[in-house]
């Protein structure tokens, strides 16, 4: 089922931490496997922002295999050399489980080669990089995730969730959403829903270049996104095109560093609840999400089939 | 797997434990009866005055304790239920088979007033997906937007909304009517069998599609047809109806609804049995 959250603040910075937290967690009974967040920060924007695993939570309900820790601070030693090979320097670095780290670090060459790099150490896989985005997910529900690694805190504009129930891939971390829009800097994306034409899609993007680091079909629709992109074409542009592109059932939402796009199939199939006012966008997969932060009388609507929205900060 | 050739009184079906009993004679439906209608009892109903009100906060209240709470009120005899602070939580007002007047003072999450038989409902806000689903009579009025499968498979009643709706709305309709202000999404009429949806906006894609009967009446544009839906002929009997129809849903006051689109179905897709077999061949 899964269920996924969204909002944007317009011309103003909010507790979005806190805020997708509520949401997500209004949203618990339709995923309670793996929570993530991508969360639009306020930082200084000079340096890039790293998050990366380097082997999987093992915890109640996970599928991974149990790993020594020495085997985690193994592989991360390894990261740190690819990074002075790549010529890039670490600002800052802050390990936030046995599994997960978050690096601020100086550097202004190709982002695709750069995780190449980073991806080749066995099991070490980039959650996200940007100079805003800081993309978060692991086993649990929002606020578990939350609290584990203190994002109630975090001021931003905007971001987006999800509560995973998992259908057709394991209960890990690799599986989980939000899935960094490799190999673009601070996009992310979440989905609720079943694609269909994922292993023809995957055979024939994998063959352009791109990389796809779980089996997870929703990892499909930003791996697309982002070779559109690279090809030239606007965020709205490569949503538009993936109504068409993609099979299946899909709500999905899409955020870079300063937008945030919803699309929906044309069966309209999966949920999706919307709020609009001049300086805030909150949505889910149901009411009860957005209630949760905004517990007035608000006039709220469900998207039509085919629909595809683009707002800014 | 059970054994077949020494099973003889059983189907095959049956001795492979599809059915736990053979059914024979009547099922166990009671049919009203005027001769002891004193005696006549419809579970679930109590006996309410309209003029008795009350209201009931849910703010911390979840759907089955505000339901029974519900419950509780109308078995006390009151009639005008409001309810304050919905705040958007499934299934509440479900299951009612009383006259009732049941206000809801804030918007409704999924399943809102399922399955219910008689209430008079007016939700001054919005309901999320299937909203009345099963409704067997009264009337439900919602002031502000719908999400999908509004009304699938109402069986009786007036079901309106003021503003939009989702997809798939009157899904499976077996009766009644269901009137929406607004606009309306993809698959409007999907397989419904009788009754009517009015929708005075626009309609998406695969408007009515696979209806087996009933009528769609559209006022604004139409996505695409679905299969087995064809346009009819508008008459006086529709526009009469439907002027009145309009009155009693509170929305679409001087609306012309003869130039509305009349959509029905072809009756090729589904009823097999008056075709010969090469024209159900055609058909599918």
């Amino acid at each position: 089922m899964c269920g996924i959250a969204g909002l944007i603040h317009r011309g103003k910075s909010s507790n979005v931490g806190e805020e997708l937290q509520s949401m997500l967690q209004a949203l618990k009974h339709r995923g309670p496997d793996s929570t993530g967040y991508a969360l639009y920060a306020e930082n200084d924007g000079q340096n890039f922002i790293m998050r990366f695993k380097v082997g999987e939570n093992v915890g109640e309900g996970s599928t991974s295999v149990n790993e020594d820790a020495s085997v985690y601070d193994g592989r991360k030693k390894l990261v740190d050399k690819n990074l002075s090979e790549l010529g890039a320097t670490i600002v800052k670095e802050e390990k936030l489980t046995p599994y997960s780290y978050r690096y601020e670090i100086k550097y202004d060459k190709d982002l695709m080669d750069f995780s190449k790099k980073i991806e080749s150490v066995e099991m070490v896989e980039i959650l996200s990089i940007g100079k805003s985005l800081e993309l978060i997910k692991d086993l649990g529900d929002a606020k578990t995730v939350c609290e584990r690694y203190n994002l109630d805190k975090v001021q931003g504009t905007h971001g987006i969730g999800h509560a995973r129930m998992a259908t057709e891939s394991g209960v890990d971390i690799k599986s989980a959403h939000p899935f960094w829009g490799y190999p673009f800097a601070d996009v992310s994306v979440v989905h609720n829903g079943q694609l269909t034409n994922y292993w023809n899609n995957r055979r024939a993007l994998e063959n352009k270049g791109m990389r796809f680091m779980s089996e997870c079909d929703s990892e499909l629709i930003a791996v697309f996104l982002a070779e559109k992109m690279r090809n030239g074409a606007t965020l709205e542009e490569g949503m538009k095109e993936s109504l068409t592109g993609l099979d299946g059932v899909f709500t999905y939402f899409v955020a870079t560093k300063d937008s945030l796009g919803m699309a929906k199939d044309t069966m309209a199939a999966k949920p999706l609840v919307l709020y609009e006012s001049d300086d805030l966008v909150a949505m889910g997969s149901e009411e009860i999400a957005i209630r949760s932060i905004l517990p007035q009388e608000i006039t709220t609507y469900d998207p039509f089939d085919g629909e595809v929205k683009v707002w800014q900060i | 797997m059970a054994n077949l050739k020494t099973d003889q009184k059983k189907t095959k079906a049956q001795s492979m434990g599809m059915h736990t009993e053979v059914l024979k004679g009547k099922t166990q439906q009671k049919f009203f009866n005027p001769d002891e209608a004193e005696n006549f009892y419809y579970w679930g109903t109590y006996d309410v005055d309209f003029n008795k009100r009350t209201e009931l906060d849910v703010k911390d209240l979840d759907c089955k304790e505000a339901n029974k709470k519900i419950e509780e009120l109308m078995s006390e005899g009151f009639g005008t239920i409001v309810i304050k602070n919905p705040q958007g939580k499934h299934s509440l007002g479900v299951g009612i088979l009383n006259k009732l007047n049941l206000i809801f003072e804030g918007s409704l999450g999924y399943f809102g007033v399922g399955s219910i038989d008689g209430p008079m409902v007016r939700v001054n806000g919005r309901v999320g997906w299937s909203c009345a689903e099963n409704m067997m009579a009264g009337k439900v009025v919602i002031e502000k937007n719908a999400g999908s499968c509004f009304g699938a498979a109402i069986r009786g009643g007036d079901l309106v909304c003021k503003g939009s709706v989702g997809a798939r709305t009157g899904i499976d309709q077996k009766g009644g009517s269901i009137i929406v202000g607004g606009d309306a999404g993809a698959f409007t009429g999907f397989m419904m069998q009788r009754g009517r949806i009015v929708i005075l906006g626009d309609v998406g894609i695969n408007l009515g599609d696979s209806m087996y009967d009933g009528t769609i009446y559209v006022g604004g544009k139409i996505g695409s047809f679905g299969s087995d839906a064809i346009e009819a002929p508008m008459t006086k009997n529709d526009i009469d109806w439907l002027n009145r129809k309009l009155k009693v849903a509170e929305i679409g006051d001087n609306f012309d609804v003869s130039k509305m689109t009349k959509v029905v179905a072809g009756k090729k897709l589904w009823n097999y049995d008056a075709l010969e077999p090469t024209e159900k061949k055609g058909a599918i």
